[in-house]
C-alpha cells in the first residue's frame, strides 16, 4: 500500500511510536517501576534502616521477621536481614550493570568490525566469537573464579567474558544489513572514514537490538553471580550478596527458612523485572513496524 | 502506507485471500461427510448475476465511501465520499499519486483493510449486494472465487516455500472446488493460459526460480484460477521492467476480453491509463477529483489536478538537448574496457558461478554535458554507477577522471577525490541515515575533509534553500520530510562539495510524477548554473530523454548503443533499444511507432 503516510510525524524521541508501545506494554512498566523501586531502596534502604549490616548482635540470632525493628528478621550471627538485603542488593545490581556494560561494549565492538569489514577480519572476529562460545560458560566461570581473588570487579570481568558472545552476534548480524544501506553508501562516497561510519553512522541505527541485549543480559548476570556466589567462588563474606546470602541459609533451610526465602525472592523479582522489560522493548523496538 | 513493511502485508493478505486455513480444513471436513459443497452461494450468484445484466451492466459500484484513519495520521480519512462504477467487461484505471488512497479503496472492496483502518459509511456494490462490513467469514467466501486481487510484488505475494502448482491448487482447494486430479488439471491449463513455456515443469517450480515476469504471470493464473467476475490490480506492472511491463499488460488486456472479465487496475503511471483503460478514476488526497472514458480524461482533463498530472508525464521528445557551453574541451571522464564480474558459489569445492556484470564498457563524457544510461534490471547500469564511484573495485579496464587513472586507486588514494566525484541514492528513504540531522548528514562530509564546521554549516544553509527546502530544516530529521524533499535534501549532500561529476542512480524513480519533474528541473538548473557533468542512471527511457544530451543503452553489461536523443527514439540502430522504446506504455513518437509497425 501506498497510500497513506504519516506526516504528523514525531520530532522527538519520547513522542515516537517506540516510547508509546513501551508505554502500553504492561508488564514492562511493572518490570520498570519493580527496578527503580529495588535500585532506590538499594541505595537510599541502608541509610534509613536502624541497624549496619555488619553489626553483629548474637543475643538476637535466628529472630524471625517482624521482630522488633528486625523488619526481615536476623541471620545465624544476629546481622539484620534487610540491611544485608539491600547492601547485597547494591553489590548483585552494581556487578549485573557493570558486567552487562562491559559485554555490551566488547560485544558492540566486535560486532560492528566484524559485521563492516567481513572479509577474514570478520572471519576471524566471528570464529573467536564461536570459539568462545565453544566453553561450557559455567565451568569457565567457576575455573576462573576459583584461579583468580573473587573481587566485584574481578566477578563483574569474569562474567562479561562470558556474555559479551550473543551481543557481538546480534550486532554483527544487524550491522551486516545496515552495511548494505544506501545511507552507509553515501558515508564512503562522502570520503568518511571508515571508524567514523561504524561508530558514528550505523552503531546508532543499531541501538535497538543492543538495548534489548543489553536489559536479558542484566538479567543473566545477576544470576549468575548469585550462582559463583551460591557455590562459593564469588563475592566473599563477610561483604554480603544475595548468592552468598542463599548460601549461608542452606543449613538453616528447616530452622529459619526466610534466610532463604528473601534474598531468593529478591533475586527473582530483579531477573523477571528485567526480562519483562527486555520483552518491553523487543516489541516497542521491532524493526517491522518502526518503518521509518 | 509506507510506513507498513507491503511485502509481508501482501504476503499475508494473499493468505487470507486464498490459502484461509480454517476455510479449507471446514470444507475438507464437508467433504469427508459426503455433504455437496457449499454451491448454493455459486448459484445465487450466477441468477442474480444473470439478473444484474439485464438490468444494469455495473459490476461493482462504489457509493460515499469513506474510510476512516486511526488518529494521529496526516488526515482523518483514507478516503472520503468516493463513487465510482465498474461496469461489466472494462477496464477502470483508478490512478493517483502515493497518498491518494487509491490502494485503500481495492483493499476496501476487498475486506483487506488492516484492522485500525476501518470503512466509516458509504457503500459497496457488488452484483447489487452490499458488501461494506460483511462479517469476515462472508467475504472470504467473496474473494478469489467472485473478486480476485494481484499485487505489485509478485515475489512477496507468493509463498516462497510452496510450488506454483500447489499456490493455484490451494487457491481452488481453500472454496472447496473440485478433486485433486481436476484441480491438478485446472492449474496446468491456467499456466498455460497465462502464456508460461513449458507448463508441466512450471508447475513443479518454486517462485525464487521464476522472472518477476514469470512471477506475476503466476498471480495472475491464481487470482483467474476460480473464474472471478471482478479482478482487482494493485500496481501489478510497478515492480517490472518496461518490456515485462508491456506483456504484462497485454496478458491482462487478452484475458479481460476473453473472459469478459471487468478489472480495475490502479495505477500511477498515465502511460499505463493510455495504453489499457476503459474509464478512468483520478484520486488526490483521498478525494475523486475527476472520472470519465479514458479518452475523454487524457485528452481534455476538466481539474486541474489531472491536467497538471497529465502535464508532469514525462514524454519521449525525440528532441535532442540544447548543450551548455562546454567549460574545456577535454572529456571530464574517460572509461576502456571497464568490467566487473560478479562471483559466487564455493571458492574451494565445486564450480563458481561468475556473472558478468560490466562488461568492457566504454565511453567518455564532456565537461557540463548529462549521459543517460538506461537499462532493464540486471542490464549493470546501477554496477557501472557504483564503480565510477569507487563504491565497487572494478575487475579490469580504465577509468580516467580529468585524464588521471582511478581504476586502481586504493580507497585511501582514492579519498582526496572523493569530494569531485558525488553521487545522487535511489532511494530518498534508505540514503539518509534516520538517526541523523540534516545538518550532519549535509556537513559530515566536508568536516571530514577539514572544513570548519562553521563554513560547512553556512554552505549547508545556502544549499537548503537553495534546493527548495526551508533553512530550517538543517536541525531536522529526515523521516520528517516527504520524499520529494529527501530527495533534495540528497541532492544538496552532493553539492555540498562543488563535485565536477555527479552520478544519479535512478534519483527519480521512487518519486511521483509531478515531484520526478520538480527534481528534473533542479538538476537541469543546477548544471546550468555549476557546469557540473552528469551520469543519469535510470529504467525509464521517458525520463532519460528529458534530461540527457546523450545516452548510452545497457543489456547484459554491455553498452548496445549510444547516441543522442533523436537518434535512440526516432532512428534506433540495435534491436534491442527498438524493443524497448516500442514497450514503452503510453504515447510514442510517431517515427517509432510506424517504424514498429512496419516491422
Amino acid at each position: 500500500m501506498t497510500a497513506l503516510a504519516v506526516s504528523a510525524a514525531p520530532s522527538r524521541w519520547w513522542h515516537s511510536r517506540a516510547v508509546l508501545r513501551f508505554i502500553n506494554h504492561r508488564l514492562a512498566l511493572l518490570g520498570l517501576a519493580m527496578i527503580t523501586l529495588l535500585t532506590l531502596a538499594c541505595v537510599l534502604g541502608p541509610y534509613l534502616l536502624p541497624y549496619d549490616s555488619l553489626y553483629i548482635d548474637l543475643r538476637a540470632r535466628f529472630a524471625p521477621p517482624m521482630t522488633g525493628h528486625h523488619y526481615l528478621g536476623t541471620d545465624p550471627l544476629g546481622r539484620d536481614l534487610a540491611a544485608r538485603l539491600l547492601m547485597a542488593g547494591r553489590i548483585s545490581l552494581l556487578v549485573g550493570f557493570s558486567a552487562m556494560l562491559l559485554s555490551i561494549v566488547i560485544g558492540a565492538l566486535v560486532g560492528v568490525i566484524a559485521g563492516y569489514r567481513g572479509g577474514w577480519i570478520g572471519a576471524v572476529l566471528m570464529r573467536t566469537v564461536d570459539g568462545f562460545l565453544s566453553f561450557p560458560s559455567i565451568f569457565l566461570v567457576l575455573a576462573l573464579a576459583a584461579a583468580l581473588r573473587p573481587s566485584p570487579i574481578m566477578i563483574t570481568i569474569i562474567i562479561a567474558i562470558t556474555k559479551w558472545m550473543e551481543v557481538a552476534r546480534i550486532v554483527e548480524a544487524e550491522v551486516r544489513s545496515l552495511r548494505e544501506r544506501e545511507f552507509v553508501q553515501a558515508g564512503r562516497m562522502l570520503g568518511l572514514s571508515g571508524t567514523h561510519i561504524m561508530f558514528r553512522e550505523i552503531l546508532p541505527n543499531a541501538m535497538g537490538p543492543i538495548i534489548v541485549a543489553a536489559s536479558l543480559t542484566v538479567a543473566r548476570a545477576i544470576l549468575l553471580e548469585a550462582y559463583i556466589s551460591f557455590l562459593g567462588y564469588g563475592i566473599q563474606p563477610p561483604l554480603p550478596s544475595w548468592g552468598n546470602m542463599l548460601n549461608g541459609a542452606q543449613q538453616y533451610l528447616a530452622s529459619a527458612p526466610w534466610l532463604a526465602i528473601i534474598p531468593g525472592a529478591a533475586i527473582t523479582i530483579a531477573v523477571t523485572s528485567f526480562n519483562f522489560i527486555g520483552d518491553g522493548l523487543r516489541d516497542a523496538l521491532d524493526v517491522r513496524d518502526d518503518h521509518i | 502506507m509506507s510506513q507498513l513493511p507491503t511485502g509481508e502485508c501482501q504476503y499475508e493478505r494473499r493468505v487470507l485471500d486464498l490459502s484461509d486455513r480454517a476455510a479449507k480444513s471446514v470444507r475438507s471436513l464437508n467433504s469427508q461427510q459426503d455433504v455437496p459443497m457449499p454451491l448454493k452461494g455459486k448459484d445465487t450468484l450466477m441468477a442474480s448475476s444473470i439478473q444484474a445484466a439485464d438490468s444494469q451492466d455495473v459490476a461493482l459500484s462504489v457509493r460515499d465511501l469513506c474510510v476512516s484513519l486511526p488518529g494521529g495520521m496526516e488526515r482523518a480519512f483514507a478516503v472520503e465520499n468516493i463513487s465510482f462504477d465498474l461496469k461489466r467487461g472494462q477496464i477502470l484505471c483508478i490512478i493517483g499519486e502515493s497518498g491518494s488512497g487509491k490502494s485503500v479503496t481495492a483493499n476496501a472492496i476487498m475486506g483487506l483493510l488492516p484492522k485500525v483502518i476501518r470503512v466509516s459509511s458509504g457503500a459497496i456494490h457488488l452484483d447489487g449486494r452490499n458488501i461494506a462490513g460483511l462479517p469476515a467469514d462472508k467475504l472470504r467466501g467473496l474473494r478469489g472465487r467472485v473478486v480476485s486481487m494481484i499485487f505489485q510484488d509478485p515475489l512477496s505475494a507468493l509463498n516462497p516455500l510452496m510450488t506454483v502448482g500447489a499456490q493455484i491448487d490451494e487457491a481452488m482447494a481453500a472454496h472447496g472446488v473440485g478433486t485433486p486430479k481436476s484441480r491438478r488439471s485446472r492449474a496446468i491449463e491456467l499456466l498455460t493460459e497465462v502464456g508460461l513455456p513449458d507448463v508441466q515443469l512450471m508447475y513443479h517450480q518454486y517462485p525464487f526460480r521464476l522472472s518477476g515476469g514469470q512471477r506475476q504471470r503466476v498471480m495472475i493464473a491464481i487470482a483467474l484460477a476460480l473464474e472471478p467476475a471482478i479482478l482487482i490490480a494493485d500496481e501489478p506492472t510497478t515492480a517490472l521492467d518496461v518490456t515485462t511491463q508491456a506483456q504484462i499488460l497485454k496478458l491482462i488486456r487478452d484475458i479481460q476480453r476473453r473472459k469478459g472479465m471487468s478489472v480495475m487496475f490502479i495505477t500511477h503511471d498515465f502511460g499505463v491509463v493510455a495504453e489499457i483503460a476503459d474509464s478512468v478514476v483520478v484520486m488526490e488526497k483521498g478525494h475523486v477529483v475527476e472520472q470519465g472514458s479514458a479518452v475523454q480524461v487524457l485528452k481534455s482533463p476538466n481539474h486541474p489536478y489531472t491536467r497538471r498530472l497529465i502535464a508532469a508525464v514525462p514524454h519521449l521528445t525525440g528532441k535532442d538537448r540544447i548543450p551548455l557551453e562546454a567549460a574545456g574541451k577535454a572529456p571530464i571522464l574517460q572509461v576502456n574496457g571497464l568490467v566487473k564480474t560478479y562471483r559466487s558459489g564455493a571458492k574451494w569445492f565445486g564450480a563458481t558461478r561468475t556473472v558478468p556484470a560490466v562488461n568492457d564498457v566504454s565511453f567518455d563524457l564532456a565537461p557540463g554535458r548529462t549521459l543517460g544510461v538506461v537499462g532493464e534490471s540486471g542490464s549493470g547500469k546501477s554496477s557501472l554507477g557504483r564503480l565510477l564511484i569507487k563504491l565497487m573495485d572494478s575487475d579490469g579496464g580504465r577509468i580516467l577522471f580529468e585524464g588521471r587513472d582511478i581504476a586502481g586507486l586504493s580507497e585511501a588514494g582514492f579519498r582526496p577525490l572523493r569530494p569531485r566525484i558525488q553521487m545522487i541514492f535511489q532511494d530518498p528513504f534508505a540514503s539518509l541515515n534516520p538517526r541523523s540531522t540534516i545538518g550532519h548528514i549535509l556537513t559530515v562530509g566536508p568536516v571530514a575533509h577539514g572544513k570548519p564546521y562553521a563554513q560547512a554549516r553556512e554552505e549547508a544553509r545556502g544549499l537548503l534553500s537553495h534546493v527548495g527546502l526551508d533553512a530550517g530544516a538543517f536541525g531536522r530529521y529526515p523521516h520528517e520530510f516527504s520524499g520529494g524533499q529527501r530527495q533534495r535534501i540528497g541532492i544538496a549532500r552532493a553539492l555540498m562539495f562543488k563535485p565536477t561529476l555527479l552520478i544519479a542512480d535512478e534519483a527519480v524513480s521512487a518519486l511521483d510524477v509531478s515531484i520526478q519533474a520538480q527534481i528534473l528541473k533542479l538538476l537541469d538548473q543546477i548544471q546550468r548554473e555549476t557546469g557540473v557533468s552528469m551520469i543519469f542512471i535510470t529504467h525509464d527511457l521517458r525520463v532519460a530523454s528529458q534530461i540527457c544530451d546523450e545516452i548510452a543503452v545497457m543489456q547484459r553489461g554491455r553498452i548496445v548503443e549510444r547516441g543522442p536523443p533523436s537518434q535512440i527514439f526516432l532512428n534506433p540502430k540495435s534491436s534491442y533499444t527498438r524493443e524497448l522504446v516500442a514497450a514503452i506504455p503510453g504515447e510514442q513518437p510517431e517515427h517509432a511507432r510506424q517504424a514498429s509497425a512496419n516491422r
